[in-house]
């Protein structure tokens, strides 16, 4: 049996949806909440920027949860804090948060280690999965970025990885090599969080991009979370900084300290202690159950998270880590 | 200082010894990023370090906890995508890169998906490919720095993740990999491994001091043979282990871990 595509390769299919998408420049400032009510519905494919626990939209994931949202299909590219955020939804939330999986990397958040509960998910064979690569996914969004169906690529021949995806060998027509053709993926909402966007949803992004470019343009509905706001004027003196255009953006919110307890390059480092308290408290199930109550369930937004974690006090200290003002980090 | 060494500083001296100058290579975080580090202030200071989620030659100020934190791009050549750096690899560009996995088998094929036999209902969910499928098909040499126990080193993986020489000679090339790449050393904490140039299987190549090929064979789970002549891993020099200790992981965050 041939593994599931979880999405619609059609670059047609995609024309006529990007057909439809608003191109105007208006204020699309508003807040995760309203972001999330609005753009993120049931049963769609959601994908999410950054790296892991570096310059995530954690704000969004956070929101995710709090509305229980449900029947999700997730982009698992390197997919660590955010999918162990997304995941407390199979627990918290009306039913599966998380319905299906492209997986390149979940469960685990690096050195750190493997999440409890994520893999309580996906070990209770309650989630349908295919595999891939990172780079594989990568170039999903690539294809979609291109308005194309597929693109060829040159890894995961030959392997299990390949078996348990629906990508393609084919046959390149002009040296008759064998390749892998990764189908494109458009997923139905992006969410990246930046450094800077203005009201329209220009975006600069600074560091390593990742895959988020071609995210932001593979994406039907995007939303961008961003640590400030800052004038259009700042956008039009220097426009080669712009990464992410206006018209790919749906929403623009402005979350301070947004990618908490993950990293933000030049901003503040990941917050390694509360990253290592999540996975401690995921062991037990009720000790975990009361957690999410508390920093997810039991807040209105994330700034009231920000305040449970320790607040301008402890944002003030990830900042000197960041500027590497104290060494003793990993002590 | 004490010359006396424990086996995780040991693997990393062994991988920065394999790393030449003027080279690249691409790295996640751990012993991989202090045996590079290393290797930047021993033989190899042209040496240049790539992470896949976009970091080009950085100069590490310490050892980074993610592979797309900001310590990955400190004092950077560029900030770039992963889809470059890929790229890069795909071009053939990278000529070693190091990789891990909870199981290896003898044709150097990793397994970092799951352990069971069901698929859809794992016994234990491993984190997938990441980007090691990738690095281990378009790199020229991959090197793999691990504990070594029949755990680890069994005869078939519950899941073939990530390319070794597949299932022997030839085998990567049919499956339509780039001629010329593949697996190249294994680090352990008993021996350095290659691979024989006919058959593709593990083949022991250096015991480490005062380890013997019986020990080698009984945390083995397939049969490992030594290639003539067998030689006696070289302990870390004083040197090695002063610029490891003082400058590469001052707060023991990986030698610690031995």
């Amino acid at each position: 049996m041939t593994p599931p595509l979880f999405a619609d390769p059609s670059a047609n299919h995609a024309r006529e949806f990007f057909r439809t998408k608003p191109r105007a420049l208006v204020d699309k400032v508003m807040t995760v909440k309203d972001a999330v009510a609005k753009f993120v519905h049931d049963g769609e494919y959601l994908a999410v920027g950054g790296f892991g626990a570096a310059r995530l939209p954690s704000a969004v994931c956070h929101e995710i949860v709090r509305q229980k949202k449900q029947n999700l299909t997730i982009a698992g590219h390197t997919a660590t804090h955010d999918f162990q955020i997304l995941a407390a939804g199979n627990l918290t939330g009306r039913g599966k948060l998380i319905a299906k999986v492209d997986i390149a990397y979940i469960v685990g958040l690096e050195a750190r280690g493997l999440s409890p509960q994520a893999r309580r998910v996906i070990e209770s064979g309650e989630v349908e999965t295919t595999e891939w690569s990172n780079y594989a996914l990568a170039v999903r969004f690539k294809a979609a970025a291109m308005g194309l169906p597929f693109l060829p690529m040159r890894s995961m021949l030959g392997t299990d990885t390949f078996k348990k995806s629906p990508a393609k060998e084919i046959s390149c027509p002009f040296t008759g090599e064998k390749l892998l053709a990764a189908p494109a993926c458009y997923p139905d909402v992006g969410v990246i969080h930046v450094h800077e966007a203005d009201r329209f949803g220009n975006c600069r992004i600074r560091g390593t991009t990742v895959a988020d470019p071609d995210l932001a343009r593979a994406s039907k509905k995007l939303i961008i979370t961003c640590e400030r706001l800052i004038p259009n004027d700042d956008i039009r003196s220097d426009p080669t900084r712009t990464l992410i255009p206006f018209y790919c953006v749906d929403a623009v919110c402005e979350v301070p300290f947004g990618s908490y307890p993950g990293n933000m390059a030049y901003e503040y480092f990941s917050d390694e202690d509360h990253l290592r308290h999540w996975l401690k408290v995921e062991e037990d199930e009720a000790e975990y159950r009361k957690f999410i109550d508390r920093y997810i369930h039991g807040v209105s937004d994330f700034n009231e998270y920000l305040q449970l974690c320790g607040g301008m006090a402890r944002m003030q200290k990830l900042r000197q880590e960041e500027f590497l003002l104290n060494r003793s980090v990993y002590v | 200082m004490s010359t006396a060494y424990n086996p995780m500083e040991l693997m990393i001296c062994c991988a920065a010894r394999l790393l030449e100058n003027g080279r690249t290579v691409a790295v996640g975080t751990g012993a991989p990023c202090a045996a590079a580090m290393l290797a930047q202030r021993t033989s190899a200071p042209d040496l240049v370090v790539f992470f896949e989620a976009g970091g080009v030659g950085p100069q590490l100020p310490t050892m980074p906890i993610s592979v797309g934190d900001s310590r990955t791009f400190y004092r950077a050549s560029m900030a770039t995508s992963m889809a470059d750096v890929m790229e890069t690899c795909q071009r053939g560009m990278m000529d070693y890169t190091f990789l891990g996995g909870a199981q290896i088998d003898a044709f150097g094929n990793l397994n970092s998906t799951m352990i069971g036999k069901d698929y859809a209902k794992p016994k234990v969910r491993l984190p997938g490919s990441g980007g090691a499928n990738d690095l281990a098909s378009l790199c020229w040499r991959i090197l793999v720095v691990t504990n070594h126990d029949k755990r680890r080193f069994v005869e078939k993986l519950d899941f073939l993740t990530t390319p070794g020489y597949l299932n022997g000679p030839g085998a990567r090339e049919a499956a339509g990999l780039s001629p010329g790449t593949g697996p190249y050393r294994v680090i352990t904490d008993l021996a350095i491994m290659g691979y024989h140039e006919e058959t593709k299987r593990m083949e022991v190549l250096s015991l480490h001091p005062g380890i013997t090929m019986e020990q080698v064979q009984g945390n083995t789970g397939f049969a490992i043979a030594a290639r003539a002549p067998l030689l006696t891993t070289a302990p870390p020099s004083e040197t090695e282990l002063r610029i490891l200790r003082d400058e590469v992981d001052p707060f023991r965050y990986i030698i610690g871990r031995a």
